[in-house]
């Protein structure tokens, strides 16, 4: 039944995945794109991870997709009005894919697939108050400079939104 | 799991599915009551005995009305706007703890669809999901007022989801559970002798106070429904939909509604209980059934307090709603995080 289901997910994500990059309307593109993000949850909920599903969940398909979506719908882009790119750009983009796929391949290849163990393994470990407790225990300062990062982005988008003295308000 | 729990268990998935859908149809016929009562006037009186068959009669009319797509519109997305609209409705009452247990062959059978242990952030990323069937009817109709309708909607529920969340963590911090299950039977001990009185509104009433501030925003209820704001923008979002698009999207709302309130009702109203509940004697089924009839009394006063709400105060200005959200409330949510847990943690160092 797992299986099955697990199976099933994966078709959706390459499927979606497939599905961004070949759609020629931007918006098809974002909301394969939350198709994608949607059937990762299931895959964080199969693994038991609830609370990074429900993070994904409500942070990549609730937000940060809807600020894609919003600026995306505002650039007004039609199939017709399209520009095509030249063909050395396509070439070039073809062949810095072609080795990031072998370098991901080559990474891969060597990567042991036995490390679960029945015996030690914790099924219950993706709970919230499990996962709480090993990031504000084991893994605190990592944490708080991750916030400290963001933080510092958060400012800085600020900085450059606001308005400079002197400048009349566009719209 | 023995077969007749597992029906039973159907049971109350269906029925509460049911009554969504039930309590949300006749949500649009208060809402009209209610206006006429407040404008003195004496409303739907023609459909069936004091007009109670109006929500039906209106349903009929609106799958018989041509159901028209515009020219250069995308036809597919479209018809998915409002499905999708209704669909994330629809599915977020499923984690709402609606009674207490019922004890049935020997067994407790919670009366609730689904208990996940992450309730509220099942509830937050459905209605962070609803925002989509907006925005993707709102361009698909492929006009720049209902494109307008819908940019507007996004940026006013993402705005008003962060102060929501902040009023939100005050409460974990007070309850420790993501859980609503949990949250309900926190409520439910004693306060000062009265059993089922433990209900956070009491230790959260700054928290309660934004939480309904932002749920008026999220349902894009009166006064924060800017994204239909007709004097701006014809009808907003759903200017081109007709016949059943259009209803989706307005029985969508009913359904959100019905949903914020039984939020609401469940994290500081004391959810399914009631006060006195464990000193009348009655057996546990009883004061289960009883815990669901409260539940549902209080989900109602809410919802009326919705309409009352809109039939009384007139709209905001558009970037009078973005200072609300973002100079005030999520200020003052983060002021009641600090509050509570420095209150929370003066308990644990000296009253303990």
């Amino acid at each position: 039944m797992t299986g099955n289901i697990f199976y099933f997910l994966t078709f959706l994500t390459l499927i979606a995945a497939v599905g961004v990059v070949v759609s020629k309307n931007p918006v098809y593109s974002v909301l394969f794109m939350i198709l994608t993000f949607f059937a990762l949850t299931g895959h964080y909920i199969l693994l038991n991870a609830q609370f990074v599903a429900a993070v994904n969940f409500i942070v990549y398909m609730g937000a940060i997709m809807v600020l894609f979506l919003f600026v995306i719908m505002f650039l007004n882009m039609r199939e017709d009005t399209e520009q095509h790119k030249p063909m050395l750009s396509k070439i070039a983009a073809a062949i810095a894919g072609g080795m990031l796929f072998v370098i991901i391949i080559a990474a891969l290849k060597d990567v042991d697939t036995n490390v679960y163990h029945p015996a030690v393994f914790d099924s219950q470990i993706g709970l919230v108050e499990n996962l709480g407790i090993v990031l504000f225990r084991d893994y605190l300062l990592p944490f708080e400079l991750a916030s400290i990062l963001l933080l510092a982005a958060m400012a800085g988008a600020v900085m450059l939104g606001k308005r400079e003295p002197g400048e009349r308000n566009r719209f | 799991m023995e077969l007749s729990v597992l029906l039973i268990k159907a049971l109350i998935i269906v029925a509460v599915f049911g009554v969504t859908l039930l309590i949300a149809t006749y949500s649009t016929y208060a809402e009209r009551k209610v206006a006429a009562f407040i404008q003195d006037r004496v409303g739907p009186n023609r459909a069936g005995p004091m007009g109670l068959l109006q929500p039906l009669a209106d349903a009929v009319k609106l799958f018989f009305k041509e159901e028209f797509v515009p020219a250069n519109a995308n036809k597919f997305l479209f018809i998915a706007g409002p499905s999708l609209a209704m669909l994330t409705a629809c599915m977020s009452s499923a984690v709402i703890p609606f009674g207490n247990t019922l004890y049935i062959n020997g067994e407790y059978i919670p009366v609730q669809a689904i208990e996940v242990n992450i309730g509220i952030l099942y509830i937050f990323g459905v209605v962070a999901l609803g925002v989509y069937g907006i925005m993707i009817g709102g361009w698909a109709s492929n006009n720049k007022f209902s494109l307008l309708g819908a940019i507007r909607a996004a940026s006013q529920n993402i705005s008003y989801e962060l102060a929501m969340g902040m009023s939100i963590i005050a409460l974990l911090v007070l309850s420790g559970s993501l859980s609503l299950r949990v949250m309900a039977e926190q409520q439910g001990q004693d306060l000062f002798g009265i059993s089922g009185m433990n209900w956070n509104i009491f230790y959260q009433p700054l928290g309660f106070l934004i939480f309904l501030v932002c749920a008026f925003a999220e349902t894009n209820r009166v006064p924060f429904d800017l994204p239909e704001c007709e004097t701006e923008l014809v009808g907003g979002y759903h200017t081109e939909y007709s016949s059943m698009g259009m209803g989706l999207y307005l029985f969508a709302e009913y359904v959100n509604i019905f949903v914020a309130s039984a939020v609401m009702a469940t994290l500081y109203f004391g959810g399914y209980n009631f006060p006195f509940m464990y000193d009348l004697g009655l057996p546990h089924n009883v004061v289960t059934i009883l815990g669901t009839v409260v539940l549902f009394v209080k989900i109602l006063l809410f919802i009326f307090f919705f309409m009352w709400v809109r039939w009384t105060l007139p709209r905001f200005r558009y970037d009078q709603l973005m200072n609300l959200g973002w100079k005030i409330l999520i200020p003052l949510s983060i002021l009641n995080v600090v509050l509570t847990a420095g209150a929370i943690l003066l308990k644990d160092e000296f009253f303990k």
